[in-house]
């Protein structure tokens, strides 16, 4: 019997880069994310999937990169939040998020913003209910959703103002 | 001056009109924050660092009989490790603020000996990766023999109760009796006296999303360590950790950028700290620590537990209260870190929102096998707010009275103001019954009892509940010699640095410590009306560096102090430098007198010639880089200026226990309508508003944006939160599966109105604010004792209740009936 292996070299599309990269076939894709590709952008909060800090786009599903083994995403394409602006140009639900101060100290926005985004994605035009469903699986100690629900709803409505 | 804003406040773009301080301007935060480029400590990376894991005591109380670190030391990757008996020998324990017993209390970043509570760090193993310093941490042996648990506050005081620290002698860390007016004449004069055994509020944090941590790197050539972490009040913490480390303060550099949300639990990290600083000395590299969430919850920073017993309180025939008087025993976990401040900060709002003259309180502050505790949002002061309002809402159900009725006869009044409390704070504005009457309109108070019928046919119970908070903000520390005369601290400061630079930069350092609460952006505002810019003209950097030299020992941002402490500090800066830049403009432009030059538009010209005018860069590069000539009478210019806000306040009057202890007392008035499903105890808020009177708002939606947050972290609390220990004390509330904080789905719909009863005290008529939250505790209980009246009339006896507590009050009224008493006089 060979011995189990413990690495592999994983190919991925981060925001439209391609990066191949020799990873420890343990290594949470969170930390893949944050520690070798260095983008800092996608946060950790709880370690258990509960909070939803870690969350991003993977093939067009929206996951808690914590939840997934870097190995896991070999060969797919993910979305984080330093691939939402167009340059200089913020996209819409992060001008939401700033003209309604759907955010305090900041930490929850990422993955936050990309599960409104998956959720647009998918439902351009949401209710409350559905907005508060979508982010239900999102954590945030500041700012008890209200400004983060009325951003997301604005963004829906295309009322885009920074 | 009042007004009602139910809809959120607009933001506005334009920038045209002259005063920026009233207007929510967008955030300067925002733009990195949702780009994913905010800098938090854990973003950080150096070469050769090397990452923390502590080995935790799975153990509440156990003696350590051996500590072998050789099976982790033998694996490849692992750079070295620290225990407890080296820090023992290389630091001195912790300073305690108390007398004894608690002065005698030995506290080191490592369990020295025996460890106290489950999670406490007995080692620290450092690993070249996470990963591996994990696995590490598993192969470190230690030897434990476990000992007698105490998880409970009172039978911490039973007599042969186990003792935690033997050094001490006792389970107690501080205890003293506040006696203010006359209770025993109070008692004689009572028509009435309400008597209630117990009431219990119980153990919960705000749970910052970001968990705790540090990069620490040692320059060995000058004996300096560097702190990158998210200490949100490292003036305090370089106190705790310079004589800790046996270092001067100037040894100590702290630097935070983001912060991921504070809430008062990370005013604690300082046994950690050391830790990290002793291993980045020892091994000669950075080395980096990130608390794991389960690491949180266990051992770090834990809200003071209180049981308040034998609850006294003579009222007159027409609902008036007299007093009260009560014994409280506050549950501060197995050290008392920032305690026993705890045990006075509740003084500060001694009578909260009413007009008791006579009050007696018995405090005692134990230690128990649980997780220490920490500030937390409302710090000291929601639990005995907690008090205040339950004893209000016990009285009149005893009384068969109104809460609203009530309350409105036992609030202090907007004509009293400023109101001195009996043990001499003083309130310095507010107008309680009118937050009141917003508060009811924005419920429907006078559909409420046809809402009530509309509910009884769903089978439903429908109660309204009250809850009202003072905040009180920027602390006079001098109540530390309320419960210790040997301390030698009082009053209070903030520091900021306003400078003009070489190109016209207008550069703004804080010492405060943001976590969200947008800083950078107000203290722009500030700035902005100053000097006659716009806040898009000002850097104000992000975050706290002691580099910058723009802090001072009680630097920080707690205890609801920015808008008052941190603004004075801006405003203060901001006037000097206007200053120096008028009496340069009136050399370079000619005119003898610098009250002849504004400042506006970005540059200093001749009030009666604006065409006069010297641009701000023209003023920057004069004084840095092109100053020859320039008269004698300049020499003192520098365009860089420096200010130290204090505000003015005297050191209490130690034998009568009376002083002011705060600034400033913002309000908050919150109203709760609650369904009750009368055969399975859920719950369901269908009506929910909260009325705030932060003086002069300088941001509105920041302000609201605080509001919304304390009141889901207050509701979180009352319905699902809690720090549940068993028996052996273990924590069964150890991650986010069990310890349920709102998400989305859980939050009402909530109504917001305001009030502005501007501070007579403060630089800007602002009141610090954001830590009113306690009162949705409040208005929860309030309202379900309201729908339980009709089932039996029991007791709403602790700040938590889930459905399950509240299916048991539905099942037995009388196990709570029994816990109060009324004599008829």
């Amino acid at each position: 019997m060979s011995a189990p292996v413990s690495g592999r070299t994983v190919t991925l599309t981060l925001n439209g880069e391609t990066h191949e990269h020799e990873v420890e076939a343990r290594r949470l894709l969170v930390h893949f994310i944050r520690d070798d590709l260095e983008l800092t952008g996608t946060h950790v909060g709880c370690d258990t999937g509960n909070c939803g800090a870690c969350s991003v786009i993977l093939d067009g599903r929206l996951v808690k990169s914590c939840m997934l083994l870097a190995i896991q995403a070999d060969g797919c394409s993910i979305e984080t939040v330093e691939g939402l602006a167009n340059g200089d140009e913020l996209h819409p639900l992060q001008q939401a998020f700033s003209a309604h101060h759907a955010l305090q100290c900041g930490y929850c926005t990422p993955g936050m913003l990309m599960s409104a985004k998956y959720l647009l994605d998918n439902n351009p035009e949401p209710t409350e209910g559905e907005i508060r469903r979508a982010i239900q699986g999102n954590i945030c100690r500041c700012t008890g959703y209200v400004n983060i629900v009325a951003a997301v709803a604005a963004t829906a409505r295309g009322e885009v103002s920074a | 001056m009042s007004e009602t804003v139910v809809a959120p406040a607009p933001v506005e773009v334009a920038a045209p009109a002259e005063a920026y301080k009233g207007r929510s301007v967008p955030r300067k935060e925002d733009r990195r924050l949702v780009q994913g480029q905010g800098v938090f400590f854990d973003d950080l990376r150096r070469h050769g660092m090397g990452y923390v894991h502590f080995v935790r005591s799975p153990y509440a109380h156990a003696a350590i009989t051996g500590i072998d670190v050789s099976k982790a030391m033998a694996l490849e990757g692992v750079y070295g490790t620290l225990i407890g008996e080296e820090v023992a020998a290389l630091t001195d324990p912790f300073f305690e603020l108390s007398t004894p017993p608690g002065a005698d209390i030995k506290d080191y970043a490592l369990a020295v000996g025996k460890v106290r509570f489950q999670g406490e760090p007995v080692a620290a193993v450092v690993g070249a990766t996470r990963e591996l310093a994990r696995d590490a941490a598993e192969l470190v042996e230690v030897s434990y023999e476990p000992l007698p648990t105490i998880v409970d506050g009172e039978a911490a005081l039973a007599e042969g109760a186990e003792i935690l620290h033997e050094e001490a002698g006792s389970n107690v860390v501080w205890s003293g009796t506040f006696d203010w007016g006359d209770y025993e004449a109070a008692l004689a004069e009572a028509d009435r006296v309400v008597r209630i055994e117990r009431l219990h509020f119980h153990r919960f944090s705000s749970t910052p999303l970001e968990c705790s941590g540090c990069l620490v790197e040692y320059e060995r050539a000058t004996g300096q360590w560097t702190i990158y972490g998210n200490h949100q009040m490292p003036g305090i913490g370089a106190i705790w950790m310079g004589p800790s480390l046996r270092c001067g303060l100037d040894k100590l550099r702290f630097v935070s950028h983001d912060i991921g949300g504070g809430f008062g639990n990370k005013i604690c990290l300082h046994p950690y700290y050391v830790a990290c600083c002793l291993l980045a000395r020892k091994l000669k590299r950075p080395v980096q620590w990130t608390e794991w969430r389960s690491d949180q919850h266990m051992a770090n920073a834990h809200g003071n537990e209180r049981t308040f017993l034998e609850v006294e309180v003579p009222v007159s025939a027409d609902g008036t209260m007299l007093g009260f008087s009560v014994r409280a025993i506050d549950d501060c976990g197995a050290f008392p870190r920032y305690e026993p401040l705890g045990a006075i900060i509740w003084a500060q709002v001694t009578p909260g929102v009413y007009r008791w003259r006579n009050i007696r309180v018995d405090f005692t502050q134990v230690c128990t096998n649980k997780s220490p505790v920490s500030p937390n949002r409302g710090y000291s002061r929601m639990q005995h707010l907690w008090l205040t309002e339950r004893i209000v809402d016990i009285v009149a159900l005893e009384l068969d009275l109104d809460p609203v009725e009530v309350r409105k006869r036992n609030f202090i009044r907007a004509d009293e103001m400023p109101y001195e409390t009996p043990n001499g704070c003083v309130y310095d504005s507010g107008d309680y019954a009118l937050c009141l009457d917003r508060a009811l309109e924005l419920i429907g108070h006078d559909r409420l009892e046809e809402r009530r019928r509309e509910a009884a046919e769903r089978g439903k119970l429908l109660g309204l509940g009250i809850g009202s908070t003072l905040d009180s903000g920027t602390n006079n520390f001098g109540q530390s010699q309320l419960l210790n005369p040997e301390l030698q601290f009082s009053g209070n400061n903030e520091v900021a640095t306003v400078k003009l630079d070489l190109f016209g930069e207008l550069v703004v350092t804080l010492g405060t410590v943001p976590q969200g609460q947008g800083h950078e952006t107000v203290a722009a505002q500030v700035v902005a009306d100053i000097l006659g810019v716009s806040p898009d003209d000002i850097h104000v950097r992000p975050g706290h560096d002691s580099y910058w030299n723009s802090h001072a020992g009680f630097s920080g941002t707690y205890a609801s102090q920015f808008a008052v402490t941190g603004l004075g500090a801006v405003k203060g800066a901001t006037e000097l430098l206007a200053d120096q830049i008028k009496r340069l403009a009136a050399v370079i432009l000619g005119v003898g007198d610098p009250a002849a030059i504004e400042l506006a538009e970005g540059h200093a010209r001749l009030r009666d010639n604006p065409e006069a005018a010297l641009p701000f860069m023209a003023c920057g590069a004069i004084i840095n880089a092109n100053n020859a000539g320039l008269p004698p009478e300049l020499d003192d210019v520098t365009l860089n200026c420096r200010y130290v806000f204090r505000p003015h306040f005297e050191v209490p009057d130690k034998e009568r226990n009376f002083g002011n202890l705060t600034l400033t007392y913002a309000t908050q008035i919150h109203a709760c309508v609650i369904e009750v499903d009368r055969e399975t105890g859920v719950t369901e808020i269908v009506d929910y508003a909260a009325v705030d009177d932060c003086g002069t708002r300088i941001h509105p939606q920041i302000v609201e944006g605080q509001v919304h947050g304390a009141t889901a972290q207050a509701l979180g609390a009352a319905i699902h939160e809690a720090f549940v220990y068993d028996e052996d004390g273990n924590l069964l509330t150890p991650n986010f599966y069990d310890y349920h904080v709102p998400h989305a789905l859980d939050m009402p719909p909530m109504k917001n109105g305001y009030i502005e009863s501007p501070s007579p005290f403060s630089p800007l008529g602002a009141k610090g604010m954001g830590e009113g939250g306690g009162a949705g505790i409040h208005a929860v209980c309030a309202a379900l004792q309201d729908a339980l009246r009709v089932a039996g009339r029991p007791i709403v006896d602790t700040s938590h209740n889930p459905y399950h507590r509240v299916w048991q009050l539905l099942r037995d009224p009388e196990a709570t009936r029994r816990l109060v008493r009324v004599e008829q006089r």
